[in-house]
């Protein structure tokens, strides 16, 4: 490369005082790069949320053409007071109270087991990993398998055991139960990449050190590691949240938002407004809601993570 | 500087590339698609959501239409069962680039139709090649028809029947002497005196069905029970609810008389009440006819199926719904588009002798009357359900896999695992369909 060898005058500033000045191929070729990420993201996220705002306030159909008769605020009205909805959002956070917690510690201690293994650490980073990699439709269907009463394996162990057999896919807490059970199996691979990608940061050194100064495992674990991890960690945290957040499809295929609708979460409320019911207008109001809900959580995490950097920086 | 060059111009050169190649390949499509029309890639277009052995039965008498009609093209397009289906059907309907021929439940019609989705009957040349109406069971004739005008031409209908395994049924003592069907019974009593005799011969459960996170199957069956009693629970389009308090609270006794005796499990799934049924382990199964060919693939599994007898109420009720055909509404279509798709609708309504190896009754009465209809059996066993059929209320939030039935389905999963009394229930179900009456339809029917 010929830049290597330009020769500097004077050491460029590393924060930029002056009104930026990019050059004019440079800003071309920012341009170029970004434009096939920005028009699909114009195209599919931006104009459909567009169409999505417009459509809340009109009573559109999805058997109709064209958008329907204006009905201003009335279907944000009516989201908000609808008890179903705010039981189905209760539900989706319930479920992310219920899925948060495991999946990192979980995915943390797995990380860390797995790093200290001498043998087999491929397999064991490929065991925990795999799940992750199959479809919910097919997760679903195995764990439905296991849950189905009378004859699943879950019962059938129960009963031989001589316990009380959970009701897992009939009742309210066992619904959750299976759900919870079944994600963390399902989704605990990706967090668990994650933390042992960052694990293979922490230098080797470190841990010779502590050793040298007679720290044993486990307060080597809690003095290097876990501090160490703690970018990751808050990462991870915000990544299973919003992602919790979003759950639909396994509540759905397993459980069909039942008992009772007493586990459905939000996203399926609106899939069945909007299109079980056709009511386009209604949907797009409940799913603007719940956008809104979404976005000030990672702005409140954003915000609460700024305010920590620089409070700890001052 | 030219090795950055190079690499410019190559990345441009192939991409450029890509992009022409890409745009020649899907040129037509995508200028068909730009202007919104429908490439006309077959003289029909057919779009349906059938897999598996319906599927299967399908594609035969597609072939048929093939074979007798040489000179036209047919183009079948399968779509996700259920909500999938019915959204892509309105959609490109409404947006003018609609299917010539499309399958639809009669439970979903009501809402299609209001919308002016379909081409009524009378203006697709199907009454000229006979399709009328003294050709039909009249329950799905009726249903078909949305103030006094007919949408759709009935393939099927299918209800929701008794399963019987005819070696236990023959050790309850409860096969006619002919040793073809079970003994005539009638009444609630008698109904529940037959199941205790199958648990006792079965040694496990009188009955099974699904449903755990079924609650269609729950509507289906509880539907069936109370029409025995009352008519519809919504009427004027489903605006106002219309339900019998006493009849509902008597209906929710009777189904809760099964399961809290231990006659029927309170809560069981699609594949545990398939698998307890297929082994002999119960021996009634409630359900759909559709079931029947996954059953037949079953070794050793002697079954039967019969329509139920009356429970309450003096005369039996089938609850049912029905497959039809249905020519959805395109100002743009040709005449000659439109014959076509008339002539295949009335050469699969002839061929639905094939249709009915799934288990449905024909619609169509010249092949209900046909041998090769009658000799399918059980098939012949349950035409009287059809004409017993009992479908969805009419209204623009019921039908096959609504949103209504989940909800009123889980009101009543809820009451079969004992958790909620019949009073309750039937408060419950008020409750549910207050929901809806009170709700602003997307479309006002008449």
């Amino acid at each position: 490369m010929t830049t290597v060898a330009v020769p500097r005058s004077a050491p460029e500033p590393l924060v930029r005082s002056g009104p930026a000045r990019t050059p004019r191929s440079e800003r071309r070729a920012g341009v170029l790069l970004s434009a096939p990420f920005m028009i699909v993201y114009l195209l599919f996220l931006v104009g459909p949320l567009l169409v999505g705002i417009v459509l809340s306030f009109f009573n559109t159909t999805t058997v109709k053409n064209g958008l329907g008769s204006f009905v201003g605020w009335s279907n944000y009205a009516k989201v908000c007071q609808d008890p179903l909805f705010w039981q189905a959002m209760w539900h989706s956070v319930l479920f992310t109270l219920f899925t948060t917690p495991p999946l990192v510690v979980l995915a943390l201690a797995a990380a860390v087991l797995a790093g200290r293994m001498r043998r087999g650490r491929v397999f064991y980073r490929i065991a925990f990993f795999a799940p992750y990699v199959v479809p919910s439709s097919v997760v679903a269907l195995i764990f439905l398998w296991m849950y189905t009463p009378q004859i699943g394996l879950f019962p059938k162990v129960f009963s031989a055991l001589g316990l009380p057999v959970p009701d897992f896919l009939g009742s309210t807490p066992g619904g959750w139960t299976a759900v919870v059970l079944m994600t963390l199996w399902w989704t605990f691979g990706f967090n668990f990449v994650l933390y042992t990608a960052a694990l293979q940061d922490i230098p080797g050194d470190l841990y010779e050190a502590a050793a040298l100064d007679g720290a044993g495992p486990w307060q080597q674990i809690r003095m290097i590691t876990v501090p160490m991890l703690a970018p990751t960690t808050s990462l991870v945290l915000i990544l299973q949240i919003l992602a919790s957040l979003k759950v639909f499809d396994q509540i759905y295929l397993l459980l069909g938002g039942g008992p009772n609708q007493s586990t459905r979460p939000v996203i399926e409320y609106i899939y069945d407004t909007g299109f079980t019911s056709y009511r386009g207008g209604y949907g797009a109001a409940a799913t603007l809601v719940y956008f809104l809900i979404i976005v000030a959580v990672s702005a409140a995490w954003y915000g609460l993570r700024k305010w920590r950097t620089t409070s700890s920086a001052a | 500087m030219s090795g950055t060059m190079a690499r410019r111009r190559f990345l441009g050169l192939g991409g450029g590339l890509a992009l022409t190649a890409g745009l020649a390949a899907c040129s037509t499509p995508l200028a068909s698609g730009l202007v919104g029309a429908q490439p006309n890639t077959a003289d029909v277009i057919f779009w349906n959501l059938f897999t598996g052995g319906d599927g299967a039965n399908m594609v035969l008498m597609e072939q048929d239409f093939r074979r007798t009609h040489p000179g036209v093209t047919v183009e079948a397009t399968i779509l996700g069962w259920g909500n999938p289906y019915y959204t892509k059907l309105a959609l490109a309907t409404a947006s003018g680039t609609p299917p010539d021929v499309g399958i639809t439940h009669l439970s979903r019609l009501p809402l299609l139709a209001a919308s002016g989705l379909l081409t009524p009957i009378d203006r697709t040349g199907l009454p000229e090649l006979g399709v009328t109406a003294d050709h039909f069971t009249p329950a799905a004739w009726q249903k078909a028809t949305l103030d006094g005008t007919v949408y759709a031409a009935p393939l099927d209908t299918h209800p929701f029947v008794l399963f019987y395994n005819a070696d236990l049924a023959r050790k309850a003592g409860l096969l006619n002497a002919a040793g073809d069907g079970l003994k005539p019974m009638k009444g609630a009593a008698q109904f529940l005196d037959a199941v205790k005799a199958m648990k006792e011969a079965s040694g496990q459960y009188g009955a099974v069905m699904s449903i755990t996170a079924d609650p269609s199957t729950a509507w289906r069956y509880f539907s069936m029970v109370y029409s025995g009693l009352a008519g519809p629970i919504v009427t004027d389009s489903g605006t106002r609810i219309s339900i019998d308090d006493a009849a509902m609270e008597e209906s929710f006794a009777f189904v809760q008389s099964l399961t809290k005796a231990g006659l029927m499990p309170k809560e069981l799934n699609g594949s545990g009440a398939n698998a307890l049924f297929s082994t002999g382990k119960a021996g009634f199964l409630f359900d759909g006819e559709w079931q029947i060919p996954s059953y037949r693939l079953v070794k050793g599994l002697n079954f039967n199926v019969v329509p139920f007898p009356a429970l309450l109420g003096p005369r039996p009720v089938a609850y049912a719904d029905s497959h039809a055909l249905v020519i959805p509404h395109d100002p743009q279509r040709s005449a000659a588009r439109t014959a076509n798709a008339a002539r295949f609708i009335k050469s699969l309504l002839d061929d639905s002798a094939v249709w009915a190896h799934g288990g449905h009754v024909p619609a169509w009465l010249p092949t209900q009357r046909s041998k090769a209809f009658l000799s399918q059996s059980p098939q012949r066993n349950y035409v009287q359900a059809a004409f017993n059929a009992q479908y969805d209320p009419s209204a623009w939030y019921t039908g096959a896999g609504s949103d209504f039935q989940n909800t009123v389905g889980a009101t009543i999963i809820e009451a079969l695992g004992g958790g909620i009394s019949p009073r309750h229930a039937t408060a419950a179900i008020r409750a549910d369909l207050k929901r809806y009456t009170t709700a602003r339809p997307p479309v006002t029917m008449k």
